[in-house]
């Protein structure tokens, strides 16, 4: 699906924008290895991302999916379940105030949350591991506006502490959440 | 019918509800009359065949013989799983293991225990029914597993995203799996005597032994089928479960983008 690709992200905000099917996707996967590339190289800060723990990596580069993926259970479980991997805790209600949901969703089945309630949770999750980057996929995809808002508001408060990776196809979004904008076509950085 | 002969009269008589099965499928086309006709012919070729094979081993009382036979039983048992599990990668093996492994562990603690003795006229039906089940529990279990994973690949890989390793991501649903194989014993053996009266204890009585021997005889069988069907699922789908993934905890098969 790609091919011929050479790109660096810096620090900071960055939008991969391109239509449907270019490999946008891809590109998220091949960063926390949920893929590997047939040929050539990805880096983390100059390292082969190979040669790092696989499961550190992700932790480092989280990936948010499109379409939340809550695991059977409350929030707050939701929430502890990824520290609770390496034996860490995590107080809940701080990380879903940054997410942009209040404290009381914690004892809620996250199952039973709005679409746009549980993507809140996937960020919340996410955060809970303090990872160096997140890695967004269409994050507000499966959204109505006012939800599709809202998620916007918590992702710019968020990009001043946080890295981000943005796959969108909305140009707008792009602009709007990001400083910088690669644009990818059929599987390679468009001119 | 006395006891224990029966003639090849009686048998074909049977026929007759193979025919009623028959037009059953014709009449409301439900196009299983060839099937029906091959799974007659093949039951009578392979039961005669073994049937001959099982007097022979029980006239040598050869052990030996017996191992050949069980190991012949779970080679094909293992390939004919792996044939329902086809959604599995590389199934055989875990098939082969947990096949080999539930006969063995069972049969060596009902002998062990002293429940039956070494002799081939015990092993051979024995293992064969151990075999038998825990090649269906084992086959049942990798298919919903196959399933099972195939379906949540989405929720898997949000898993392997928060640093779950392979193992992590998959735990319910190993345990989903595990509980699909197991059902059909469980049921099988709770309802029993109630609903239907399982084959070793009808063939004890229709044999001449007294009902408590019979009933006796089928629970133990019952309860070392449940073992052995257990172990079997259990041992299929924790190796099956490594081979829906790389070693760098992705998903062999990502979810469609």
């Amino acid at each position: 699906m790609l091919h011929d690709l050479s790109m660096r992200i810096d620090p900071g905000s960055t939008a991969l924008l391109g239509p449907s099917g270019s490999g946008k996707s891809t590109i998220l996967r091949l960063l926390n290895r949920l893929a590997d590339p047939d040929e050539g190289v990805v880096r983390m800060h100059g390292e082969d991302v190979r040669a790092i723990d696989v499961l550190a990596l992700r932790r480092r580069a989280m990936l948010v999916p499109q379409l939340p993926a809550p695991l059977p259970g409350t929030v707050a479980e939701n929430v502890q379940y990824g520290p609770s991997l390496i034996e860490r805790e995590v107080e809940v209600a701080p990380l879903l105030e940054r997410a942009g949901l209040d404290g009381s969703y914690a004892e809620r089945e996250a199952a039973q949350l709005s679409v746009g309630e549980q993507q809140r949770v996937m960020l919340a999750r996410a955060l809970a591991l303090e990872p160096e980057v997140l890695l967004l996929d269409e994050p507000t995809s499966a959204l109505d506006e006012s939800a599709r808002d809202e998620i916007e508001r918590t992702l710019g408060d968020l990009r001043e502490r946080i890295s981000i990776v943005l796959v969108t196809h909305d140009r707008a979004q792009a602009e709007r959440l990001t400083t910088r904008t690669v644009r990818i076509d059929a599987g390679a950085v468009a001119a | 019918m006395t006891g224990t002969d029966i003639s090849l009269w009686q048998v074909a008589g049977t026929l007759v509800l193979v025919a009623i099965a028959i037009a059953a499928s014709r009449w409301r086309h439900a196009d299983v009359e060839e099937d029906l006709a091959i799974a007659v012919v093949r039951s009578f070729v392979q039961l005669t065949a073994v049937g001959y094979v099982i007097k022979a081993i029980f006239d040598s009382d050869s052990l030996w013989l017996v191992v050949a036979l069980l190991a012949f039983m779970v080679v094909f048992g293992a390939w004919t799983a792996r044939g329902r599990a086809r959604a599995v990668p590389r199934a055989f093996v875990p098939l082969l293991v947990a096949l080999a492994t539930a006969a063995a562990a069972t049969l060596a603690i009902v002998l062990a225990l002293g429940v039956f003795e070494p002799k081939p006229r015990f092993m051979v039906p024995v293992g064969g029914m151990v075999i038998g089940n825990a090649m269906t529990a084992a086959a049942v279990a990798l298919n919903r597993l196959a399933d099972e994973i195939h379906d949540k690949a989405n929720l898997i890989e949000a898993t392997l995203a928060l640093g779950a390793t392979a193992r992590e991501a998959t735990l319910r649903l190993v345990a989903r799996s595990l509980r699909s194989g197991l059902i059909p014993l469980i049921d099988q053996t709770k309802t029993t005597g109630m609903v239907f009266f399982p084959g070793t204890m009808v063939g004890a009585l229709l044999g001449g032994a007294s009902p408590l021997n019979a009933v006796r005889l089928q629970l133990i069988l019952l309860w070392t089928l449940m073992g052995a069907a257990a172990l079997s699922a259990l041992i299929a789908t924790t190796l099956a479960q490594g081979r829906f993934f790389t070693p760098a905890h992705q998903l062999v098969e990502p979810p469609p983008p």
